[in-house]
């Protein structure tokens, strides 16, 4: 406890100069690792910076933390702002009037006018009012190739998800795997997004991921992208299980495996291990077939404190138009490696991934839906579970999986 | 066991009761309000939070057409099969052994405890390295010269419950025998004068006299193991994260992974009452045949 | 009732069965050890060579650097404090929860073996059931419990949750014990005049060593590495190590430092693993002939 309690101490009375009123706000959060916490840094600087002060509570892992959060609010003992994902995650919680309202404030600084892409903020939206606020911007649809794999085994570093699998049986016989896989359902599941994007093309995944089309679903288009997964089942290694996704990015890092499917946080692991962008490494948005990406990411919601004390609502509101301000979005965001919310700032520290990424965003038909917008989690669990077996169990059909991936669209709420 | 049956019995024991109102406090409210409320909200269409609308079975009609329901009850039966067995059979033949007098008794009671004190947190994760065929000790084994030597259980689909059956054992016979042990040194020391007098092996005075003897212990350690089993999640989740696929997934697992993972309270308070009626279908015979009758042992 | 000495047995030096016990014990530890190498190795090494070493190799450079790391500089969000800083609050719940569950549930225990009243093995079943219902369904029904209370997010609400999830195991524990113990004790101190809590504290209790030692195994055990009651219902006050260490080994994103996990926790089981050494001694054969001779 004393710990905890010198910490208290100390940054109050960092932040308790000058501000006779400051506030305590405790923060959740699961952004634990080196670069993260350097990110939530940012935050919370800038907030001590308004007279207030971030206590912070950091829980590693969403699975973990989660639990926690709702517990907490629907018990009474609300902290004072969460980190949440953009979606419906807290739908319930709002719907159950145990949000803080922020309509007025996003009004009053023009929210809608400079957050890109409309979207982030919609999915605040709960009946026409406004109840979290999006922090950054991440995707999913990335192939990151470590490029001196191939150039040592006389190989042409692929550029598209076609020229991968036709070198994937070279790559074998020098004893490298070619893809790596991670084995965390989520990992899986994310794959087979990015799948149905870079062999489907964008029509396809908005109509399945946006209009929750069934009959997209059963298209032939679809039963291409189960076949693609089906046959990527070859190339892992079998030693996947349980195996997390950054010891995935580090078999590619290390030269074990060939490239790995996964999202732009992936690039945190290749700077950590001082590969440059480009020259050791190299990405593929869209698996190098339609680069369009998703722009899923992280919010911050705001609980209502108990009696809805007017002196944490007045520090909430502060916070929120602290994390939507330019400086905190490029400097928070340079940290985390993700891109930021607002379309008016400059990023030109950036890296040669990040203005690829950047680039595509500028055409707003690059932009995909993010699936967590658009389906529940409950839907989204089905998901999960269905490609995770899918990709698991050879004995499955490609028929077979997409009939329930048909039945899974049809009956979402 | 109680031999007292004498009229008017609100008066009597009265002290028992004051000193047992803690427990009739904590079973009528938590465990009996808790059980009630998880049926009643698992006919719910409750979300991510508790609702009052009434849907009928719903909830259970998808439980039973979920396969990765199915297969979460298929291998919790296996691995509570094997792991009842392996722990009672295991934990007892350790405790017996560190019965007779040996040397070093703390330094071998420390060893077999020591898993039981580590979160799974990480442990789980030793386990995975060891198991798993490209890390662990196949490829040990593999680099020592023995190139055809597999060791995957936690590769594959069919076996990835025996690779969790190794680490839960692992974890658990330590405390099993700590049981045991404690259960053997309240056995009379003259029991095993009278059967050394009598020139009975020593392995018949353990099956036919101490193990019925122990009996309580025997139906403590049972109710421990078997109350793991039914709560299994820590282990899955550190080890496999239910895979390869949905090959490891368990009841407890999928519990929590709707209750909070994905906001479906209905659907996980669906499974659970699946899994208290379950339990309370094993626990009735066998409470009615152990504690039902009045009558003194 | 006799003496019997309490000590070794005369024996022969070279006994077959005796070095088939030793056997069969050193097979069972090397199973039970190959973790902890595995995991005392890991800990010493650097990061790059745990990256591309053998899992099973001992370190070719010995460092205690991640054990300094997990204790005193792991981040955990924004604090880089190590896990030194939940220790004391982990010692703040630990002991008042295992005392008052202990107590609660031994008390119970001896009323439900030689004072039955009736409708005790009802409640007793309830208990046993309640022992099966897995803790994530009880969750929200507690927080409600514990808020109409008035003392969720304290320290004693968190005492109170692990008193009543250790209550059913405990008493079942205890339950058991008691029966096992020889009736003529019972009687005979009912005709010498002795009540309840006289019984209870001159005889039951110095007669159960080993069973309260299993008891404290698996409190001390189940409360100290507790995480998810210890984070809801104790107060960002009152935070557990666990916590420290769940964020130290989960981070979500970014390398992972498996040495100083490995180190974390070693560290964190440091204090059930003392208590099961320091408790060896009270495991001691003959207690039960003892107490019926004297």
């Amino acid at each position: 406890m004393r710990g905890i309690r010198t910490v208290l101490a100390a940054t109050t009375m960092l932040a308790g100069i000058g501000a006779a009123s400051a506030t305590d706000l405790e923060v959740t959060h699961w952004w634990t690792s080196g670069g993260e916490a350097a990110a939530v840094k940012v935050f919370a600087d800038a907030f001590n910076a308004t007279g207030n002060n971030w206590v912070d509570g950091a829980i590693a892992g969403g699975g973990n933390a989660r639990p926690i959060i709702i517990s907490r609010i629907t018990g009474g003992d609300p902290m004072g702002a969460t980190q949440l994902n953009t979606g419906r995650d807290a739908e319930d919680l709002v719907k159950a009037g145990l949000m803080t309202d922020l309509t007025e404030l996003a009004e009053k600084e023009g929210w809608a006018d400079f957050i890109r892409p409309a979207k982030l903020l919609d999915s605040c939206r709960f009946e026409g009012k406004i109840y979290c606020v999006p922090v950054n911007i991440h995707s999913f649809q990335w192939m990151w190739m470590n490029r001196g794999v191939y150039e040592d085994n006389g190989l042409a570093v692929p550029t598209n998800w076609t020229e991968f699998v036709a070198s994937a049986p070279a790559l074998r016989e020098k004893g490298v795997i070619p893809l790596a896989v991670g084995g965390e359902p989520w990992q899986i599941n994310g794959m087979s997004g990015v799948f149905m994007v870079a062999l489907g093309g964008v029509d396809l995944y908005r109509q399945i991921n946006a209009q929750k089309s069934a009959e997209a679903a059963a298209s032939p288009e679809m039963t291409e992208v189960f076949e693609a997964i089906s046959a990527a089942r070859g190339m892992v290694d079998d030693g996947f299980v349980g195996r997390a996704w950054n010891d995935a990015a580090n078999m590619v890092i290390t030269g074990k495996a060939g490239a790995q499917i996964m999202g732009d946080w992936a690039q945190g692991e290749f700077s950590v291990a001082g590969l440059t962008a480009g020259k050791e490494y190299d990405c593929l948005p869209g698996l190098g077939m339609h680069p369009a990406l998703d722009t899923g990411g992280d919010a911050f919601y705001f609980p209502k404190p108990a009696d809805d004390n007017p002196e944490i609502v007045k520090a909430q509101l502060e916070m929120a138009s602290m994390l939507v301000s330019k400086e905190v979005q490029v400097n928070f965001n340079l940290k985390k490696g993700s891109l930021p919310i607002r379309g008016d700032i400059d990023l030109a520290a950036a890296n040669a991934c990040m203005q690829k990424g950047l680039v595509i965003l500028e055409n707003p038909d690059n932009i995909l839906p993010s699936g967590e917008q658009t389906w529940s989690s409950d839907t989204q669990g089905q998901f999960e579970d269905l490609w995770v077996e899918f990709f698991n169990d050879p004995g499955m059909s490609v028929d077979e999986a997409q009939e329930r991936f048909v039945e899974i669209v049809e009956n979402a709420d | 066991m109680a031999h007292q049956a004498r009229p008017n019995p609100y008066f009597r024991n009265l002290n028992a009761k004051v000193a047992a109102t803690p427990m009739i406090l904590t079973t009528l409210i938590v465990f009996v309000g808790c059980s009630v409320w998880t049926v009643l909200y698992s006919f719910s269409a409750s979300r991510a939070l508790p609702v009052n609308e009434f849907v009928g079975f719903a909830q259970y009609d998808r439980l039973f057409n979920t396969s990765r329901w199915t297969k979460s009850v298929g291998n919790i039966a296996v691995y509570g099969i094997f792991s009842l067995v392996f722990s009672l059979v295991v934990g007892f033949i350790l405790a017996a052994f560190m019965d007779q007098k040996i040397r070093f008794e703390n330094t071998f009671r420390t060893i077999f405890l020591y898993p039981f004190a580590l979160s799974f947190i990480v442990t789980g994760l030793v386990w995975q390295w060891i198991l798993n065929p490209t890390l662990g000790l196949q490829k040990a084994v593999r680099d020592l010269g023995w190139e055809s030597f597999t060791f995957d259980l936690i590769a594959h689909r069919d076996t990835v419950i025996y690779a969790l059956l190794i680490a839960g054992i692992w974890q658990g016979t330590g405390f099993v025998m700590a049981l045991m042990l404690a259960g053997l040194r309240g056995v009379d020391e003259d029991i095993w004068k009278a059967s050394r007098i009598d020139g009975i092996p020593k392995w018949k005075t353990y099956i036919f006299v101490v193990i019925p003897m122990m009996r309580g212990v025997f139906v403590t350690t049972l109710v421990i193991i078997a109350s793991g089993i039914v709560r299994l999640y820590d282990l899955v989740v550190a080890m496999t994260s239910g895979g390869p696929g949905i090959a490891s997934e368990v009841p407890a697992k999928y519990v929590y992974d709707f209750m909070f993972a994905r906001g479906n309270v209905g659907q996980a308070l669906a499974a659970s009452t699946v899994m208290l009626t379950t339990v309370l279908i094993i626990l009735i015979p066998w409470i009615y045949l152990e504690y039902g009758s009045k009558k003194p042992k | 009732m006799s003496i019997e000495p309490i000590g070794t047995r005369p024996r022969r030096t070279f006994d077959p069965t005796r070095m088939m016990i030793y056997l069969v014990l050193a097979v069972a530890a090397i199973y039970y050890l190959l973790p902890l190498y595995v995991m005392i190795v890991t800990s010493l090494k650097g990061m790059p060579e745990v990256r591309l070493g053998n899992i099973f190799s001992p370190p070719v450079e010995i460092t205690f650097e991640p054990w300094a790391k997990a204790w005193d500089t792991a981040c955990t969000g924004l604090y880089c404090e190590g896990l030194k800083v939940g220790f004391w609050n982990s010692m703040q719940i630990l002991i008042p929860s295992v005392v008052i569950s202990i107590a609660i549930a031994s008390v119970n225990g001896y009323a439900l073996s030689f004072w039955r009243f009736r409708g005790a093995e009802v409640f007793f079943t309830i208990l046993i059931f309640g022992s099966f219902i897995p803790y994530q369904v009880m969750l929200y029904p507690l927080v409600i419990i514990t808020r109409e209370l008035g003392i969720f997010g304290s320290l004693t609400g968190v005492i109170f949750i692990h008193t009543i999830f250790g209550m059913p195991i405990l008493t079942l524990l205890f339950r058991n014990y008691f029966a096992s113990l020889p009736q003529e004790l019972f009687k005979a101190a009912r005709v010498d005049g002795a009540g309840f809590w006289g019984i209870f504290f001159k005889i039951m209790v110095p007669m159960s060593p080993p069973i309260f030692v299993v008891a404290i195994i698996l409190q001390v055990t189940g409360i100290w590495n507790d995480f998810l009651f210890g984070v809801i219902f104790a107060g960002t006050k009152n935070f557990p190590m666990t916590v420290q260490l769940n964020n130290i080994v989960n981070s979500s994103q970014g390398v992972k430092e498996y040495n100083v996990n490995m180190a974390a926790t070693i560290l964190t089981g440091a204090v059930p693993l003392a208590i099961y050494f320091l408790s060896g001694k009270y495991f001691v054969r003959g207690i039960a002939a003892g107490a019926v001779k004297g």
